[in-house]
């Protein structure tokens, strides 16, 4: 796969010309907690306090109201 | 190139695109807003939902946040966090797509990402169930049009997975034309079907078509805008860092062998 088409020097060591990959190893605990974390904003700000609320009451709906509807987001 | 680099850019692409987005809303959507608020209040039908000023249906909620809150401070909140949560999550999904989508290089594959996320996560999920302006929406169907729409949602985002994994790896065998042509054909057959199973929702009753229509014109050029700065601002960085650390690769190779 290693393709140093144009390689200027003979024996280069370095990635030149060949696009890293990051080990799906290296990235899954990266994935995990940040998808978790950004999954986590997206539902406070899309959707709560509309069909599921957690707290109860209406102060983030009410407060990201605007938001909400100019995203396209379900709100009432 | 690790996965941290590609977060931090991520999360300032996010941060970046979360305010251009609200500049954009503030200017193009409040407007809209504005218009369908003032007619929900002449119609005074009473929605279940609470905007300032409003009766309510007798619980006290009425200004709860104000109209000057929601149209600036609340808007502000709602695209930072956004914009900030969706470059992230999209920097990790270009960290794990550079590479690995024939040879595009790492700017040119977050570039795709990014389009393919705009086409996914926005742009068909907004075709099938598009923004409403306040006034329309009845506070009884929220639980249902919640979940169709999140629904639609993942159902898009998983066919342009599976789309671009296909494309992936057909590409060896049939061609980058066909393969591409291949994958993209299969998600629009995916999402045009479900498009036709999946409930439809119509409230707008008689709610004016002319406010409509440019409300969902302004909640779509939000949506670009996000989607545009994001993906542009990514691509650029990540483009830049990849240009350095070839940059420094080269000059390794150079001094290993003086």
């Amino acid at each position: 796969m290693s393709q140093h088409a144009v390689a200027p020097v003979a024996g280069a060591t370095g990635p030149i010309n060949h696009v890293p990959t990051i080990p799906l190893r290296e990235l899954a605990p990266w994935a995990l907690f940040f998808g978790l974390l950004g999954l986590l904003v997206l539902f406070f700000i899309s959707a709560d306090q509309g069909a599921v609320s957690i707290p109860s009451g209406t102060l983030i709906h009410e407060w990201v109201h605007d938001g909400r509807h100019l995203l396209g987001y379900p709100c009432h | 190139m690790s996965a941290r680099a590609f977060l931090v850019r991520g999360l300032l692409a996010g941060l970046l695109a979360g305010v251009v987005t609200f500049l954009v809303a503030y200017a193009v959507g409040e407007p809209q807003v504005g218009a369908a608020i003032a007619l929900e209040e002449a119609g005074g039908d009473g929605h279940s939902h609470s905007h300032a000023a409003e009766g309510g249906d007798g619980e006290v909620e009425a200004a709860e946040v104000s109209r000057a809150n929601q149209s600036t401070w609340g808007l502000l909140t709602g695209t930072l966090a956004i914009g900030v949560a969706l470059g992230g999550l999209l920097a990790l999904v270009a960290a794990a797509t550079m590479g690995r989508l024939g040879r595009l290089t790492p700017g040119q594959s977050t570039a795709l990402v990014s389009l393919i996320g705009f086409v996914a996560v926005a742009l068909v999920p907004f075709l099938k169930y598009p923004a409403t302006p306040p006034a329309v929406g009845s506070g009884e169907t929220i639980g249902l049009r919640t979940s169709v729409y999140f629904g639609y949602l993942l159902l898009s985002v998983l066919a342009a997975v599976l789309a671009t994994y296909g494309v992936v790896r057909l590409r060896e065998r049939v061609g980058t034309y066909a393969a591409v042509v291949g994958g993209t054909a299969a998600y629009l057959v995916v999402v045009v079907v479900a498009g036709q199973l999946f409930v439809t929702v119509n409230e707008i009753g008689d709610f004016p078509a002319d406010t409509l229509w440019s409300f969902r014109v302004a909640s779509l050029i939000t949506l670009a805008t996000m989607w545009g700065v994001l993906g542009v601002a990514l691509t650029g960085l990540v483009g830049r860092l990849y240009a350095q650390e070839q940059a420094v690769a080269e000059r390794r190779a150079l001094a290993a062998t003086l």
